[in-house]
Formats: structure tokens, sequence, C-alpha cells
């Protein structure tokens, strides 16, 4: 009898503190969720404001532009209808354009991809001597602004009658892009065994053999982390295609809306609707590849 | 070069042939041409698109009498005040925000995934459109803000882009809506690198909540958090987009930033290149030490970052 009195007691007092326990740390639980419940509204209106602004007033019909509510008034997919089939003189050229981009971030990316990883196969593969010198003029040219260079440049490419000419742009955009792609590659080769090489290399192969058979395809995600980050860095690019491409045959979509923005009769909603469509793009890109592109992220960062 | 030294002679002649081998790069004849063939291309580049438009712009701006000219230049001052502000409120609100907020999508679970797949929009979407939608918005009889803040609250706004430190203030935003989604991710990547097993023991050592991240998480993170403070400052200095699109530098030139004001106010609009790059050449005392700082850190921090 006294021994289950002297039992229960302390199990009776025990449960008490440990249900209280429970119930602070459910209490606990909740405002934590609540926190991360409010939080998470804040980033959301945050992030999407200027997002929603841009469908917004690209919904807007013709001359109801400047409106005082926070929806669109009268909700119409014209002016998608108008870019895309150039129905507006500021317009005219938009698919040319396009292709202009296009041609651009294509040309850049394949520039960026076959000198980076010739460059680091041979640094890093082939050990060439004071490779570390080009490792460095590469982060050298990583770090510095692009746009510090400007002025100099665009002065040069006039010197040389290179305005309006797409190479020019896509000059400066492979020599800012390479570095990033340089790291990359030397960072992800670090996991493929050089001893693949030398075996090759005793088997008789020259280093071309070694680069096209054997590096290439083991560096296939690098290459497609780079390809990616190359490709949306030459279609978002604006400073330097809106000074060396200036007129309507040579220029992008980017620097016609510069434009747009820069004209004061300009129709606000065939801009924003140009200016989706221009953001589609990339956007899927980055979606499509996002995965493949973190990890090349975590190693190197990307340049704004 | 025919003395040869006692330690040398006590060596078999295979180390000597490799150490040969090392002096010439550990390549030959045929081998060593591929190997300089690869690497022409890009050293082509370099000096062509990065070495030549650095000595030009050198050259350019090696006249004292253009400083002179720039330093009594009411508006260049402007500028520098400008930069400043940018780079003490961009660079670290950003920063402090990606600190925090890639601590709360550590969080598990599905919601918090697919929030930051909607929170990295900014970043991802091209600067070009989302900036002048930005300017669009804080216009100050039609934008999206100023309607809001009169449904909202009765209140009518101020026409944000007319005032010098409203204009500011709202390129700064900019440049931090755009760019913290970016900093998030790399530092969110940079706190999944840290093993759970630090955070068991700590936990076990009675660190939690506040004191986790204090002596935990900052600590070792503080390094990765160094080097992207001086990068994200390096790429400000640069900063273009955010100035041109949002304020356009205006009003009245009030605005600019170093990048803004060599290329459109001096080049485009003065006609006088040598002015811009005097301008954008006068961060330079800031700008080579980071440069310097940066390029050692990220040497030794590589696999770090």
């Amino acid at each position: 009898m006294s021994t289950i009195a002297v039992d229960a007691r302390p199990a009776a007092a025990a449960a008490r503190p440990a249900e209280r326990m429970r119930r602070a740390a459910r209490r606990w639980r909740y405002a934590t969720n609540a926190g991360a419940a409010l939080l998470s509204a804040v980033i959301l209106v945050w992030t999407l404001t200027p997002i929603y602004n841009i469908i917004m007033v690209s919904l807007e019909s013709e001359g109801d532009v400047a409106v005082t509510t926070i929806w669109p008034s009268q909700p119409s997919a014209e002016s998608f209808w108008v870019v895309l089939t150039e129905g507006h003189w500021y317009l005219e050229a938009f698919w040319h354009q396009f292709g202009n981009s296009v041609f651009l971030a294509a040309m850049v990316t394949l520039l960026v991809l076959l000198i980076g990883s010739l460059t680091s196969f041979s640094i890093s593969r082939m050990r060439i001597r004071n490779g570390w010198m080009i490792t460095n003029a590469a982060l050298l040219t990583y770090v510095i602004p692009g746009s510090f260079l400007a002025i100099p440049f665009y002065l040069i490419m006039n010197r040389y009658g290179m305005q309006n000419n797409p190479w020019s742009v896509i000059a400066v955009l492979v020599t800012f892009t390479t570095p990033y792609a340089i790291f990359i590659f030397q960072e992800y080769g670090r996991s493929i065994p050089l001893e693949l090489d030398e075996s090759a290399r005793i088997d008789g192969a020259s280093p071309i053999q070694i680069y096209f058979r054997i590096y290439l395809p083991l560096m296939a995600p690098a290459l497609v982390a780079v390809g990616t980050y190359a490709l949306l860095a030459a279609w978002n690019e604006y400073l330097y295609q809106f000074l060396l491409l200036s007129n309507d045959r040579s220029m992008t979509v980017a620097v016609a809306l510069g434009k747009f923005l820069n004209s004061d009769v300009a129709p606000w909603n065939y801009m924003m609707a140009t200016a989706i469509i221009y953001a589609l793009p990339p956007l899927a890109t980055y979606y499509i590849f996002r995965r493949r592109m973190s990890s090349g992220l975590t190693m190197g960062g990307v340049k704004g | 070069m025919t003395t040869v030294s006692a330690i040398e002679l006590g060596r078999p002649a295979v180390r000597r042939q490799s150490l040969w081998r090392y002096w010439r790069g550990g390549l030959q004849g045929s081998e060593f041409t591929w190997a300089v063939a690869f690497v022409i291309p890009y050293i082509a580049v370099f000096l062509a698109f990065v070495v030549y438009p650095a000595f030009y712009g050198l050259w350019m701006g090696s006249n004292p009498a253009l400083y002179s000219e720039v330093f009594s230049d009411p508006i260049y001052l402007n500028t520098v005040v400008n930069t400043m502000i940018f780079l003490a409120f961009g660079v670290n609100v950003k920063l402090f925000l990606a600190l925090m907020l890639s601590g709360f999508f550590m969080r598990p679970g599905w919601w918090t995934k697919a929030l930051l797949m909607i929170f990295v929009l900014p970043w991802a979407i091209p600067a070009l459109p989302t900036f002048i939608s930005i300017h669009w918005m804080l216009n100050g009889e039609w934008g999206l803000v100023n309607n809001a803040l009169y449904i909202l609250f009765g209140i009518d706004g101020p026409s944000w882009l007319n005032s010098r430190w409203l204009a500011l203030g709202s390129a700064v935003f900019s440049h931090v809506w755009k760019w913290t989604p970016f900093w998030t991710v790399i530092l969110l990547a940079g706190r999944m690198s840290i093993p759970q097993e630090i955070y068991d023991a700590a936990k076990v050592d009675g660190a939690t909540g506040l004191r986790r991240f204090l002596y935990v998480t900052f600590p070792l993170l503080a390094n990765l958090y160094l080097v992207l403070t001086l990068l994200a400052t390096i790429f400000l200095l640069g900063d273009f987009n955010s100035v041109y699109f949002v304020t356009g530098g205006g009003p009245a030139n009030s605005t600019h930033l170093l990048a803004t004001l060599g290329v459109v106010r001096d080049m485009l609009e003065l006609g006088k290149p040598q002015l811009g790059v005097a301008a954008v050449m006068s961060a330079l005392p800031l700008l080579i030490p980071l440069v310097i700082i940066l390029m050692r850190k990220l040497k030794t921090s590589e696999a770090q970052l």
C-alpha cells in the first residue's frame, strides 16, 4: 500500500510539468508558424508587386494607361497581339530585333563555352606553364565591373567602325562572361581524375582527341550550367547593347525597350507587353535549368 | 650551367628528368604547341578587350586638368554622395536581408520551396522590364504605389521621382529588390554546407535559437559573408541599370551613380568622354584595394564560395 503511494505521487507530479511543456511547445510551434506565414505574405507582396504592375499595365487597352485603380479596368490581351503582329510604328521591327537578341545570345554562349573550355583544359588538364597567370587575368576580369570599361570600349569600337555591328557586343559579352566559365570549369574539372587523360595519352590520343572525347563529355553538367548562365547574361545585358547597337536594323529587344522608355509619348501598355515577351525566354530557360545552374552558382557566384 | 651540386648528384636520373619537365610545364613538342594553341583565344580576348580598353581609358584620363574640372562639378560631387549612400544602404541592407531570409528558407516543407521559387523571380527576370515597371509604379499621378496608398489609406502619396532623396531611395529599393534573391540563394547554399553534426553538438551544449545563430551559424558563414560584401560593393560601384531606368539620373541630374554619370551625362549628353572616364576613374582608389583583397580572398576560399 505504502509503496504504491510513494510511486504514484512522483508520477502524478511528473505528468503535470510534462503536459505543461508539451502545451508550451505547441504554443511555440503555433507562434513560429504564424510568424512564418506572415513573413511569407510579406515576401510574396514584396516580390510580386512590380511584376503584377507589368502585367496590369500590359492588360490595359489603349489610352487607358493613366488610371487611378490598382487593377486593370477593362483587361484585354490586345497589346500582346499588337506586339506580336508588329502593329504599332514603335514595334515595326520587333521580330527582327528579337532575332538579333537570339543571334547575340547564341553566339555569346557558343564562344564562351568554346574559349572557356579550351582555356581551362589547357590550364588544369594539360598544366601549361604559368597557367596561373591566365587564371589571375580571368579573376581580375571577373572582379572589375563591366561598366567601367564602357566609355573606352565604345570609343575604340567607333574608331574601328564597329558601331551597329553585333560582333562588337558579342566580343565584350564574351570578354566578361568567359572568366566565370573558366572558374566553373576548373572547379568542376577537379572531380575528373587526371589518370583518364594520362591513360588516353599513353594509348596515343592527341590533345585534341582527349579534349573532344574525354574532357567535353565528362564536363557536360558544367557546360550546361555555364551555357545557361552565358545565355541569360547575354540576353539580359543592356549597357553595351545600348551604346553599340543604335540603328533599327541592328538593335536588340533590350535596346528597343530602353528607347521606348525615353520617348514621351510611348504607349505604355505596348511597352509592358513587349517587356513581358522579352522576359519570357530567359525566365523559361532559368526555371528549366535551375537545378543544374545552382551547382555552378554556389561555386562562383554570378556577376550582376 | 655545367656546375652540378652535390645534392643533385645524389638524386636518381628520373627525378631530374621530371624536374626538367616541370620547368618546361610538363609538356613536350607537339603537346606544348597544342596547349599554347588552346589558351591563345582567351589571351587574345583578354588583351584586345580588357587590356587595350583599360589602357586606352587610362590614357584618356591621364590629363590632370581633367580632374580639377571633374572635382569642381557640383553634379559630380552629388554623384559621389549618392554612391556612398548607395554603397552604405544597398550593400548592407541586401546582404543582411539575404542572411536572414536564407535562414527562413532553411525551413522544411513544400511551402518554403514553392516560396523560394517565387522569391527568385526578381533575379530570374531581366533587369530591364522590372525596372521599367518600378519606374511606372512610382509615377506620382498614375503609379500603382500612389493609387494603392490612396485606395487603402486615403493618403496622397508624394511624387517619388521628383525629389532627390525619394528618387535615390527608390533606386536603392529597386537595387535591393532585384539583387536580394541572388545573395539569398548563395547564402542558402552556404548554410546548407554546414554539417548537421555541428548543430547537434551545439544543441547538446544548449545553444538554440538566437544563440545558435550567433555562436554557430554566423561564425561559420562569416568568411563567405565578407567575400560577398566585397563582391557586392564592387558590383554596385559599376551599377548602371537600377539608376538609369528607375530615376534616369533625375531630377536635374541629382541621382546619378558614377557609371550613369560618366556614360550618359558626360559622354552622350555633353559629348565629353574624357570627363566621363575621369569621373569613373575617380573610383579607382576605392576599387583597387577592394579588388586586391577580394582576389586574395577568392583564391583562399574558393572551395567555400
